[in-house]
């Protein structure tokens, strides 16, 4: 196989192990280039990892559904355009704050059909091993999968936001407010994005079935919005408006309505609009930041048992 | 030079010895580490690669230690895995020039190198389909061209040969004598099969229960354990030639086997060859006795019969002085959960 070395590489390959030199020409040819290290690796991890996010790389089955699930979060957003532009509306019918609040079906959807893509294929077809028998270690490996789908996820909530930032801007609303709107909702994404894939990676890291992986985010995702949301209206009904508040607390899409409540401008979903004070914010804000750093801590633990 | 360097390395796990002061080196060239089923093998490569601190003892891979250097290490060194690591839905192309990356090689010279090391694996118009659609014998390939990728200094290779059938399996090794001796990269190759390493390896290093048992040249270990096969053609003189020869030899005190159960035992006459002069001895017999030379080959031997020799060797140390405490159990122990 080897005799259509051309004349420009014969540079014998030298043989570095041998005890003798004998020159071989059978085209093999030794690498002499740059070998860029870690922080390269990681990048390549990263930036391979958002590309399959959205199926980019991947089969074109792969691609249905991230691309689909893309659409179907911005066309409600081209539709507010096109409505505030057409009606000359003073307002556009949504905060940039609540979008994602109101989406948060699609994103639960995205979050668990490409964060068991994202990791559960390395388990199980035991990819794993393969990327620790190279210079990369536990920490760039999570560091860049995380990266890649929160990247992901903040591509797909921050992208119908620009939408309504750019209508807003034609339809010819007050830059100012809409600039202020549109920073705070990109903030907002920014920590839902972290916080859902951290949750996201967490659960489908734990089993190499993506099936599995995809039952159970979305599991976790809608029965606690559900039953948070079903506790916070008998609370509401029962006027205890304090409690309302505290039990944002245990849904992530809750946390999120009221770190942006407190701290981002937003009205609040809560029923009757009873978002967190100031202070209960923080304590938001804490547990938001504390269920990241937990996630982040869960999978280098999970990925230090996996090794070889 | 060494290429691979342990100093009584010891790994221990809370119910189990996987290494057992473990000191061996290891020079360029072709190397087989043989051991049955757990007996450190794999625990061996996790430390070596700097993934898996010892318990005791030292390590150097290509001069560097693995307890500090181990990114470096893995920087210069393939790892080819026994299990299947493949995702089925990507094509062999896109799967090397990933792990290229992973390696640190720049995103053009990635994919120059996985069209070329592919090629040299042998895999050609099928690197474009997705790897699920491979053979057993395609997919070895594959790990190996992964291993191989960014031109190593040295490649582990786990069980390189499991699962194939005897044409891959030699296709298989002719393409690991050919790492080193073409490509100029040490190797160190696992199996469970001495024979098969025999033909492949520079130098085979034995280990069981965590426990070097032999680190020898191959030439040393067929010369010590040959096994010769001989066969000879009848003559008037001599009606059945193998019967004369076997007495012949039996009288000048080489050691023969009863070959029976073998096919086309009645004619073959095995012995062990103690040296260069025995195949002189054979030779000189057969003309004496005017018979005719058929055959005279080496055969090849299990595994099993290298530990037999050091389960022996062991058994009459262990008469000599008091038995080592739960040495046996421990052993057990690793063979039942260790690999």
């Amino acid at each position: 196989m080897a005799v259509e070395q051309p004349q420009a590489q014969t540079a014998p390959a030298p043989v570095r192990a041998g005890e003798q030199t004998r020159i071989h020409n059978i085209g093999y040819r030794n690498y002499d280039g740059p070998r860029l290290g870690r922080a390269y690796a990681r990048r390549s991890l990263y930036s391979q990892s958002l590309r399959g996010a959205y199926g980019l790389g991947r089969s074109v089955k792969s691609k249905v559904l991230p691309m689909l699930l893309f659409v179907v979060m911005c066309v409600p957003a081209l539709i507010m355009v096109a409505v505030a532009v057409a009606t000359k509306a003073k307002d556009l019918p949504v905060d940039y704050t609540r979008y994602a609040i109101i989406m948060q079906a699609v994103i639960g959807l995205y979050v668990a059909s490409q964060g068991p893509q994202s990791v559960s294929r390395d388990l199980r077809f035991k990819t794993v091993p393969l990327y620790f028998s190279r210079p990369i270690e536990t920490g760039d490996y999570v560091r860049a999968k995380y990266a890649a789908l929160a990247s992901a996820l903040f591509m797909l909530t921050a992208a119908p936001l620009l939408v309504l930032y750019v209508g807003a801007l034609l339809a010819k609303l007050d830059f100012t407010d809409q600039t202020k709107g549109f920073a705070q909702g990109l903030v907002s994404v920014a920590l839902l994005s972290l916080l859902f894939a951290g949750i996201g990676l967490v659960i489908s890291a734990v089993t190499p079935r993506r099936g599995f992986g995809i039952a159970a985010v979305i599991a976790v995702l809608t029965i606690s919005y559900g039953a948070v949301s079903t506790v916070q209206a008998i609370a509401y009904d029962q006027s205890s408006t304090d409690a309302i508040a505290w039990l944002g607390l245990f849904s992530p899409i809750t946390l999120i309505d009221g770190v942006q409540t407190a701290f981002l401008g937003a009205s609040s979903a809560f029923p009757g609009g009873e978002g967190p004070s100031g202070a209960q914010g923080v304590v938001y804000l804490l547990v938001v930041l504390g269920l990241v750093a937990g996630c982040y801590g869960l999978l280098m633990r999970r990925y230090r048992k996996v090794g070889l | 030079m060494t290429v691979i360097a342990t100093e009584s390395l010891s790994k221990r796990f809370p119910r189990v010895t996987a290494l057992d002061r473990l000191s061996v080196d290891v020079g360029p060239g072709v190397t087989g580490l043989v051991g049955a089923n757990g007996a450190g093998k794999s625990t061996l490569i996790k430390i070596l690669l700097g993934l898996s601190p010892a318990t005791e003892g030292r390590a150097a891979v290509l001069g560097l230690d693995v307890a500090t250097r181990g990114g470096d290490i893995r920087e210069r060194v393939g790892y080819m895995p026994e299990h299947d690591c493949l995702p089925p839905d990507v094509s062999a192309t896109e799967f090397v020039v990933h792990m290229a990356r992973m390696s640190g090689l720049p995103p053009a010279a990635a994919r120059e190198r996985t069209a070329d090391t592919l090629r040299h694996v042998g895999l050609y118009e099928e690197r474009y389909r997705p790897i699920g659609g491979y053979s057993t014998g395609m997919k070895q390939r594959v790990k190996l061209a992964q291993a191989l990728v960014h031109d190593p200094q040295l490649v582990f290779l786990d069980e390189p040969t499991n699962g194939l059938d005897p044409v891959g399996r030699d296709e298989m090794l002719g393409l690991i004598r050919r790492i080193h001796t073409d490509f100029g990269i040490s190797v160190l190759v696992t199996s469970h099969l001495l024979g098969e390493l025999e033909r492949t390896c520079d130098h085979v290093v034995v280990i069981d229960g965590g426990k070097l048992l032999r680190s020898s040249s191959t030439t040393d270990f067929t010369q010590r354990t040959a096994i010769l096969a001989v066969e000879v053609t009848d003559t008037d003189e001599h009606p059945d030639g193998t019967a004369a020869l076997r007495e012949v030899l039996h009288a000048r005190g080489v050691e023969t086997h009863d070959g029976s159960g073998l096919p086309g035992a009645g004619h073959i006459l095995l012995l062990t060859a103690q040296g260069e002069e025995t195949y002189d001895l054979v030779r000189d017999v057969v003309a004496d006795l005017g018979l005719g030379l058929v055959r005279m080959e080496q055969r090849r031997h299990h595994i099993a019969e290298v530990f037999k020799d050091s389960d022996e060797q062991a058994a009459r140390e262990a008469q000599a002085r008091p038995a080592p405490e739960n040495g046996d159990e421990q052993r057990k122990e690793a063979v039942g959960h260790g690999g």
